[in-house]
């Protein structure tokens, strides 16, 4: 999800796509970087992003590049959708009682 | 198809991923060495461990794509393929072996799917029966292959009353002859009854069928043609339809044409054609029973009811016609005729279905032995990995897996071996539909078809399971101690290492006994078949040639006779011809005779029988019977002063004759005669037997008249046979300036005589034999199939012991044993297996050739001689097979036996 969020601002290759996650977390999330690359695969495979090979103007190197597609973005609108409300839940239920503890 | 897709982008795809991840790391070093000044390997360091394990990373990645099965499969598949590229000889062997095997069960598989198996190519094909009655009070005609034919009477009586079916009709083939287009010829007609062609129930490719119109005794003259002969005579032109075509010197139009493929029955037709005079309801009399019946059931009705449908139209039939004033019609009676109805495909199959199913019996046999000959090489081979299978037990590989990998490499074989069967088989019917026997019905219709190929897969498939698993039941529990233990280099070989290569042996060589002994007995047969005396001499030096003289050329007997006689003349002429003669039909060309019974002067004929037995009658020119090489046994043949003066002469069978009066020379003087109105004919002659129907069918006792006679029935005096069959003898016979010359010699007659059955009597005596030949072959190629494999078998089993107990023999020689000695007891183990095999085999054997009892000929199905003589030809290939590895024995030399321990 973060990883569709993060494309459909931008098209990205693998670095730079974990560059943006990291910073935008602040660093909270720390995870092997490795582990982009399966869930780059799924997505492939779900067509939900398509990768092309080119040359970054930045550093010169060839990079494959990933973008979002259609049915990505409406993936990624469901899965917000039932992210936010699940979130929602989740802060229903803790919300209150952490108040009442913290009072 | 993205699954296979994929397969084939896997390496591509590794590719990707592994630049991927490269360039990933490199841009992350260099990100590292710009941001905090550090060298290439620390950055590098510091890199990796961020990221992660770049393997793991890489196999993640790729098994998001992978079908892991399919890939496990394919993994398994590449070893197999190696291990066994590995072993060419092996692979090669068995391979072959089993593309054989497999491709000889498909190819007749194919045959018995074609010709019993598949529905006839009409619609509904299971509701059409062959309107066949069984006459069993008239001799004779009862003896006839379909029972007794319908007459037209008969025909007219079932079409109006019967209950049972939806429609029926009757035919009749025979031929005619087509003049105005080229060279005048014959061709092949089907004379056909209102119904027929609505029972069979095929549409017309184009035009109309012919319809009762065309039956109406005025009608104007419609024909239909089939495919083969629009396609050869028209070019297959839709415009021929309103054509006129001339047959029989009269005009028939041409009205529809009947697609490719389409038979009447089993029968391959020119033209159809139908025959208002034959079914005019005004003139018919009881007899003329020449007509196959075909009907098509109503839904729902049984072949028994229909049958006793039939059955009760007789006494109609009886009632309503007759032969005249005078006459009792209930003469029939005593003929006790009845229903006898058959499926169509039944006629269509005739008595070929028994042989296809015990040739594919002895091939099914064929194939378990390749299966067991196939499991005994895995046996080997598994034996000589049994360490490296002890091993991989030992380092955690479950049974399961183990017998995974025996199974799947024993139906990797199993499905090349089928892959080969196909070609074997796509070959083998080739050659069987260019050389294949005539006799063999709807040849034309075998084919590889989709069952075939769905019949090789199965049998490839089981194969494999049924070898492999033979192999992985006894590999697959193997208890990692032990199979270690039994490789380790001391022992001698164990006695249960070869219980199941002995018991595969053992049933190889009963099979291959049941297989021999009926190969022998259908071997015998045909020895006898060929002593048979067919009732003719020195066939391959006969040339036969039919010519039918049509009115419009000569229109009365004597003129018949004169132009028969100047064609004798001519051919008599050619160079190289020693002596002609001719009749209205030659033994075994499957022309329809004529039946009748006869009376002996001074005898009641009738004595205490109620009916008179059938007599074949045929009818000879002089010089006939010298001509065919036919012994006289008493008195003379025809002479043409006997024709031409119309003396009352005729000539008697010799079973007919000793029958009649007891021996041949007693026949000679007497009298007979078959009809009221005909006179009394002295017996001149008495011939030898002729075998008519078949070499393998009796001789039917035979009366021949001359060809020309008193006319009984019409306003002519005389009366002449007008379609004849030619014989010439001649050292010629059967080449292809004979058949010209002789085609010129009647054209310098008349040139609008048309002439047909250009034969050599030998090919008319063989296909006589071809179905016991065409058994025969069938059956020989598979036994001589299972003795090779039988063969291989043993010697495969003995050679395998024998290198496995080589240092237990240099020990042996060493301590001062006889090699001759050793030698005969790996040869005595043979035997022993052979004889265990060979007991079995007897058991089974003595059961199977019951199965064929009628396909033998003058041959009980216990023959000694046929068991016999297969038993020690089993023995000594046993001795052969055994004894060739074990003389290896004999080279031994002890101390380097030993020192290679």
């Amino acid at each position: 999800m973060m990883i569709l969020e993060s494309l459909r601002r931008q098209p990205a290759h693998g670095y730079a796509l974990v560059q943006h996650i990291q910073q935008r977390s602040k660093n909270i999330l720390q995870v092997e970087e490795g582990s982009l690359y399966p869930a780059l695969q799924r997505l492939l495979k779900g067509k939900m992003v398509k990768a092309e090979w080119t040359v970054s103007s930045t550093t010169n190197r060839r990079v494959r590049v990933y973008q979002i597609t259609k049915s990505g973005l409406q993936h990624l609108e469901q899965e917000m959708s039932s992210f936010d409300r699940m979130l929602e839940g989740i802060q229903m239920v803790l919300g209150p009682a952490r108040r009442a503890s913290s009072n | 198809m993205r699954w296979l897709e994929r397969i084939f982008r896997g390496s591509h795809l590794d590719e990707e991923l592994a630049e991927e991840v490269q360039e990933h790391i490199e841009e992350r070093t260099e990100q590292i060495m710009r941001l905090e000044n550090l060298s290439r390997d620390e950055a590098r360091q510091i890199a990796l461990r961020a990221f992660g394990n770049p393997t793991l990373v890489k196999t993640r990645s790729r098994e998001v794509w992978e079908w892991q099965r399919l890939d496990a499969l394919a993994a398994d598949f590449k070893l197999v393929a190696r291990r066994l590229s590995r072993s060419p000889g092996f692979a090669a062997s068995v391979l072959l072996t089993l593309s054989i095997g497999i491709g000889a069960n498909t190819a007749v598989f194919s045959v018995v799917n074609s010709v019993l198996l598949k529905p006839l190519p009409y619609p509904q094909p299971d509701r059409l029966v062959t309107l066949s009655l069984q006459a069993p009070g008239a001799a004779g005609l009862a003896s006839f292959r379909d029972g007794l034919l319908l007459s037209p009477s008969m025909y007219l009586t079932f079409a109006e009353h019967n209950r049972a079916f939806e429609s029926l009709g009757v035919w009749s083939a025979g031929t005619a002859n087509l003049t105005g287009i080229g060279q005048p010829k014959e061709v092949h007609v089907i004379t056909v009854s209102n119904g027929l062609l609505e029972t069979l129930a095929v549409p017309a490719l184009a035009g109309r069928w012919l319809n009762a119109d065309d039956q109406k005794p005025n009608a104007s003259k419609s024909v239909m043609i089939g495919y083969g002969f629009w396609q050869r005579q028209f070019g297959g032109q839709r415009s021929v339809i309103g054509k006129t075509i001339r047959l029989d010197t009269q005009s028939w139009q041409i009205v529809g044409i009947m697609p490719r493929g389409f038979r009447v029955v089993d029968s391959e037709f020119d033209i159809l054609r139908p025959s208002p005079a034959s079914f005019d309801p005004h003139h018919q009399i009881m007899e003329g029973f020449a007509w196959n019946g075909v009907g098509r059931l109503k839904d729902g009705v049984s072949i028994r009811q229909a049958d006793a449908d039939i059955s009760s139209l007789i006494p109609v039939w009886m009632d309503s016609w007759s032969d005249g004033p005078n006459s009792n019609s209930h003469f029939f009676d005593a003929w006790r005729i009845a229903g006898s109805l058959k499926p169509l495909k039944q006629q269509v199959v005739g008595g070929i279905g028994g042989v296809l199913w015990l040739v594919m019996g002895t091939i099914g046999m064929v194939m378990l032995i390749v299966c067991t000959n196939v499991a005994n090489l895995l046996l080997v081979r598994a034996d000589s990995r049994q360490q490296e299978l002890a091993v991989r037990a030992a380092l955690g590989a479950g049974r399961g897996r183990i017998a995974r990998e025996l199974i799947f490499e024993s139906l990797a074989l199993g499905v090349v071996g089928g892959v080969g069967g196909i070609a074997v088989a796509y070959a083998a019917l080739r050659c069987l539909s260019s050389v294949g026997p005539v006799n063999l019905p709807r040849l034309s219709e075998i084919s590889l078809s989709p069952e075939s190929l769905g019949f090789t897969a199965g049998l490839a498939v089981f194969s494999g399971l049924f070898f492999g698993s033979i192999v992985s039941l006894k590999y697959s529990h193997i208890a990692p101690g032990a199979g270690l233990r039994v490789s380790s280099r001391t022992a001698s070989a164990g006695r249960d290492r070869h219980r199941s290569q002995n018991v595969l042996v053992v049933a190889q060589v009963a099979m291959a006994l049941v297989l021999l002994v009926c190969a022998g007995l259908m071997m015998r047969s045909f020895a006898v078949l060929l002593n048979t005396e067919p009732g003719f001499a020195d066939a391959e030096h006969l040339q036969t040639m039919r010519v039918a003289i049509l009115p419009s050329i000569a229109s009365d007997a004597v003129a018949v006779t004169r132009m028969q006689n100047e064609i004798a003349d001519k051919l008599a002429q050619l160079p190289g011809v020693s002596s002609v003669g001719y009749a209205a039909d030659v033994p075994m060309d499957g022309f329809e005779p004529n039946w009748n019974s006869i009376f002996v002067q001074g005898r009641d004929p009738w004595g205490a029988k109620s009916t008179l037995p059938m007599r074949l009658f045929n009818y000879t020119s002089p010089r006939y019977f010298s001509t065919m090489g036919s012994r006289m046994i008493a008195g003379r043949e025809f002479t043409w002063d006997d024709v031409y003066n119309q003396r009352p002469v005729v000539i008697l069978s010799e079973n007919l004759a000793r029958e009649l009066f007891g021996s041949a020379g007693a026949a000679v003087g007497k009298q007979i005669t078959y009809f009221e109105p005909m006179p009394w004919h002295q017996i001149i002659g008495v011939v030898e037997d002729a075998r008519h129907n078949g070499v393998d069918a009796p001789a039917p006792a035979c009366v021949y008249w001359p060809t020309m006679s008193a006319n009984l029935y019409g306003p002519e005096p005389l009366d002449a046979v007008r379609g004849v069959t030619f014989v010439a003898r001649s050292q010629r016979a059967g080449s292809q300036s004979l058949t010209q010359e002789m085609q010129q010699a009647v054209w310098q007659v008349n040139g609008d005589l048309p002439v047909s059955g250009l034969r050599n009597m030998h090919e008319i005596e063989s296909r006589s034999l071809e179905r016991i030949s065409f058994t025969l072959t069938m059956i020989g190629i598979a036994a001589a199939m299972a003795l090779a494999l039988g063969v291989i078998g043993i010697y495969g089993v003995i050679s395998y012991t024998v290198s496995q107990r080589m240092r237990e023999m240099g020990i042996r020689i060493a301590l001062g044993a006889q090699k001759s000695q050793l030698r005969w007891m790996f040869v005595r183990t043979a035997l022993q297996l052979t004889g265990v095999g060979l007991i079995i085999g007897f058991g089974v054997a003595a059961g199977v050739v019951q199965l064929m009892r009628s396909l033998l000929f003058g041959v009980r199905p216990l023959d000694p001689l046929s068991f016999g003589v297969m038993t020690i030809v089993l023995m000594m290939a046993a001795v052969l097979a055994s004894y060739l590895p074990a003389s290896r024995v004999a080279r031994i030399n002890p101390a380097d036996v030993l020192k290679a321990e």
